[in-house]
């Protein structure tokens, strides 16, 4: 398969792999893949959990160097030797994982290596004055000061964007840059990139939200385990053809499970504030909600709206300032965590990396680390009870990994992610919360998840689903809740549009 | 294509290359153990006999216990500094329990028997790393301070205890019915030291708890990572109390180990000696930031410092080069550790951020 050479007209060929391949061992990553990308274009990369995406971007901003094939920069064949290499070149990235020092503060994570110095010293006011510029530009209320550990992971995401902005590079990677971002958001990153292409700028953009995704397309580019499968300008494709290349079937992410009866109530929240992280106002105020035996509840909303301090709080990481949290008619606000996930009350955390995965321990280890009880045998563990639950859970959500024993940095992404909602999943929980559990996994794990969540629901389990996409709103729930500025702004049964949804969080509707 | 062909040809080579090279980097601490030996069965004839490896296996008894309390408390992302402390202070109360306790109000002095002795001590052993582990898990003092504290306190209460002096007579005596302290250090079973077989037990015991009990999947996700652990319903901070504890129980063992082997108790006992714990045990393969590690390697960690400064002994080096060469080892063992874990850790720079100790 060779490159496509079609005339698109627009810009030359700035970067580009030559039969790029790379091996971990057994795995073979990348299969001899040809890829371009263009000045002043958008190239999206497609493709499942594991296809390969982050690998190819790794080896063409110089994180990792390839097994086999070639790098051509301005027709000139080269290799780097670091990233920083790359960072010279005018290549800059935004990985999947973020990368940003928590201790430290937005102002100097942005300029992070590349302090904006005067006379010697760091020149501070500088440094906050073209951050707040950046933020600007993004449409973000972020203080340059603040330590990054105090943001959320939307915000976060917001900052390695401005890190990678700052730059000024002539080529730019974007691999799941919108993962925690809701949809204006993502509007407004979008302005942001046709600004840059405007101006000459190479893109690269990686996302698993395929529609929006194609709205900001230029040319797409399907990758399916490790090989380029398909590619075309944005004329000749729709969303049809993305998914046909990426899987090659076509997903129906269904709609929500009907044809049984609900429950009584299984969590009752009553009046519940909570304070926000750094305790100077209430990120969830007087809420009151109920989730019935078997229902499943989707809670809408901007980034900064209280989901997650919200679904925190139940789960038991946080405690509420006044309210109640009844669970199966019993009072959870004295109980730890360990308690509720034993009563059968679970979360499956927004950050995978900094809530969700132990990254010392094996997949296997992680899987089954919410339920050690159910595989301890008086004193022992039994490790055939393990290996089964382990195996059970990788076959439920589809994790693409070489067993349980495997490591989980060898993992993709979206792979993590599964880890993460498989773990919670394998406590038999009776109500499970769930914060943007799609983040980063492909359209097939997706329905694969939203499967697995209607069959446990028609089993009699609740479910709250947190997320900042609408249209999983409408694909898996009875009921859809929104909610903006720590209360609730609106509820919907299923029956709802997208734009009514998107109007009650306050965002603005594009035409 | 023709890259399809040669790709697994090539991968056999380059993996075979690699692993050969990943299992001297992981049997580091156990090839590093087998060169000692060699290194010391030629230079002198006397080391490599069952004699000598006996004796200086009841010296390694000693830091392993320690050792092992240790590893407990690095997996997860801690450190003890007062260990060798809470052994003396051990040393020192086993010592004073021998002595007789002097009741004031009814005039009379009791002579508990040995084993109330032992257990008395492991209590103590215990209660210091009862402080430790609710100074660091409840009232979030980072490890290195508390510890750092205790290490003090238990060394002052010592010397507080005896003025400084050193208790000699430890054998009791037979009409009291308090005798059978020597036999810790003493006696043989099997021909093998009893020091030498405590530490079996509890190089095995750790071994257990660590690979197959719920306890030891805490321990190590503790480590790994403390938030997720917690979100995912261990008990975090308890597993943090019971690690000190731990290892305050195994100093204590130690320090009864150690003033049987010497039949005296000195308040000036393991000073030190917590540094080559933490030295055994990054040998060993441990990382200092929690999460990885075994029993195993600790064991050969110990061995190794142990053999290699009782070897150096043996061929008449001077006890200044012996501190220099052991500095030596335990650099090479972290730049090792740095070189396994490093090409990991750059993958998700975001978990190299400790838990929050503040
Ligand atoms: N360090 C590693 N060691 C072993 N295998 C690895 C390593 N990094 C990646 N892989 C493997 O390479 C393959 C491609 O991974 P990659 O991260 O490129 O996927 P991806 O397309 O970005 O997926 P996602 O959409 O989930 O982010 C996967 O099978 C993964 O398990
Ligand atoms: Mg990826």
């Amino acid at each position: 398969m060779t490159a496509p050479s079609q005339e698109t007209g627009r810009g030359e060929v700035v970067l580009s792999a030559r039969n790029v391949g790379k091996s971990y061992g057994q795995i073979q990553a990348l299969k001899g893949v040809n890829f371009d990308i263009r000045r002043g274009q958008v190239t999206t990369l497609f493709g499942e959990n594991g296809a390969g995406k982050s690998t190819l971007m790794k080896i063409l901003s110089g994180v990792i160097s390839p097994s086999s094939g070639e790098i051509v920069l301005d027709g000139q064949t080269l290799r780097f030797a670091s990233a920083k290499e790359a960072t010279a070149r005018g290549i800059s990235i935004i990985h999947q994982e973020l990368s940003l020092a928590p201790n430290m503060s937005v102002r100097d994570n942005v300029f992070m290596g590349r302090e904006i110095t005067r006379g010697g010293a760091v020149d501070y006011a500088e440094e906050a004055r073209q951050t707040r510029a950046l933020m600007e530009e993004l449409e973000e209320d972020i203080d340059p000061a603040t330590p990054v550990e105090d943001l959320r992971l939307g915000q976060q995401q917001i900052v390695e964007i401005a890190r990678a902005l700052s730059v000024n590079s002539r080529i730019l990677i974007m691999d799941e840059p919108t993962s925690a971002l809701s949809a204006s958001e993502v509007e407004v990153l979008f302005k942001v990139i046709r600004d840059l292409t405007a101006r000459g700028v190479a893109i690269v953009y990686i996302s698993h939200h395929l529609e929006e995704a194609l709205t900001i397309t230029d040319h797409a580019v399907v990758l399916r385990d490790g090989a380029m499968t398909a590619s075309a300008p944005r004329e000749e494709i729709d969303l049809d053809w993305i998914v046909r290349n990426m899987v090659g079937e076509n997903f129906d992410l269904g709609s929500p499970p009907t044809g049984y009866e609900m429950g009584d109530a299984a969590l009752s929240l009553r009046g519940l504030s909570v304070p926000s992280a750094n305790g100077t106002r209430l990120a969830v105020e007087d809420l009151s909600l109920d989730l019935r035996a078997g229902e499943i509840v989707c809670i809408y909303g901007l980034m900064g709206a209280g989901r997650t301090e919200l679904l925190e709080c139940v789960a038991g990481r946080t405690a509420p300032q006044s309210g109640a949290i009844v669970f199966e008619g019993e009072d959870m606000r004295r109980l730890s965590i360990a308690e509720r996930i034993a009563r059968g009350l679970v979360l499956v955390p927004e950050d995978r990396q900094r809530d969700g995965l132990v990254q010392t321990m094996s997949v296997g280890q992680n899987l089954s680390l919410a339920s050690i009880g159910a595989f301890t045998r008086g004193l022992f563990t039994s490790r055939r009870t393990e290996r089964g639950l382990v195996d059970a859970s990788i076959r439920d959500v589809t994790i693409k990994t070489d067993g349980g024993g495997a490591a989980i940095g060898s993992l993709s992404g979206g792979n993590q992610q599964k880890v993460v909602i498989g773990k919670m999943l394998a406590t038999h929980p009776r109500v499970v919360l769930l914060d943007e559990p799609s983040r980063g996994i492909d359209i097939g794990a997706k329905a694969e998840v939203f499967r697995l969540l209607a069959e446990r629901a028609k089993a009699g389990i609740g479910v709250i689903y947190s997320t900042s996409e609408v249209g999983e709103c409408l694909s898996i729930a009875h009921r859809i809740v929104v909610m903006r500025r720590g209360r609730i702004a609106a509820e919907f049964g299923a029956d709802v549009t997208k734009e009514e949804i998107m109007a009650a969080s306050g965002e603005q509707v594009a035409a | 294509m023709s890259d399809q062909s040669t790709a697994p040809a090539r991968k056999g080579l380059f993996s075979g290359g690699f692993d050969l090279g990943r299992l001297l980097l992981e049997g580091r601490a156990f090839f590093a153990l087998i060169a000692i030996i060699l290194f010391f069965s030629y230079q002198s004839p006397y080391y490599f006999t069952t004699g000598n490896l006996l004796i200086m296996s009841s010296h390694v008894a000693i830091f392993g216990l320690l050792a092992l309390g240790m590893l407990l408390v690095i997996l997860t992302g801690g450190i003890d500094l007062s260990v060798g402390s809470t052994l003396g202070l051990a040393g020192v109360v086993a010592g004073a329990l021998m002595q007789g306790v002097e009741i004031q109000a009814m005039g009379l002095t009791l002579y508990p028997s040995v084993w109330v002795v032992v257990v008395l001590t492991l209590g103590l052993g215990a209660l210091v790393g009862l402080v430790n582990g609710v100074l660091i898990a409840i009232f979030k003092v980072p490890a290195f301070v508390a510890t750092l504290g205790l290490l003090y306190v238990a060394r002052g209460i010592a010397l507080l205890m005896t003025n400084g002096l050193t208790y000699n007579n430890l054998g009791g005596r037979e009409e009291l019915g308090n005798t059978g302290f020597a036999w810790l250090g003493f006696n043989r079973l099997w021909g093998v030291p009893i020091g030498v077989l405590v530490l079996a037990a509890v190089a095995i015991l750790c071994s257990l708890v660590l690979t197959r009990t719920a306890f030891g999947r805490w321990v190590y996700s503790t480590g790994g990572n403390a938030r997720a652990a917690e979100l995912s319903g261990v008990p975090v901070k308890l597993t943090t109390i019971a690690v000190y504890m731990a290892s305050g129980v195994c100093a204590a063992i130690a320090g009864l180990v150690l003033s049987s082997q010497l039949t005296s108790a000195g308040p000036t006992a393991g000073t030190t000696y917590e540094l080559t714990a933490i030295a055994a045990v990054v040998i060993g393969g441990a990382a200092l930031t929690g999460g990885r590690g075994n029993v195993r390697g600790t064991m050969l960690g110990a061995f190794v410092i142990g053999f290699l400064s009782d070897g150096l002994v043996i061929i008449g080096v001077s006890s200044y080069w012996q501190t220099v060469f052991t500095g030596a080892v335990i650099v090479l063992a972290v730049l090792l550790n740095s070189i396994q874990y490093g090409g990991r850790g750059s993958r998700a720079p975001r978990k190299a951020s400790p838990p929050k100790a503040a």
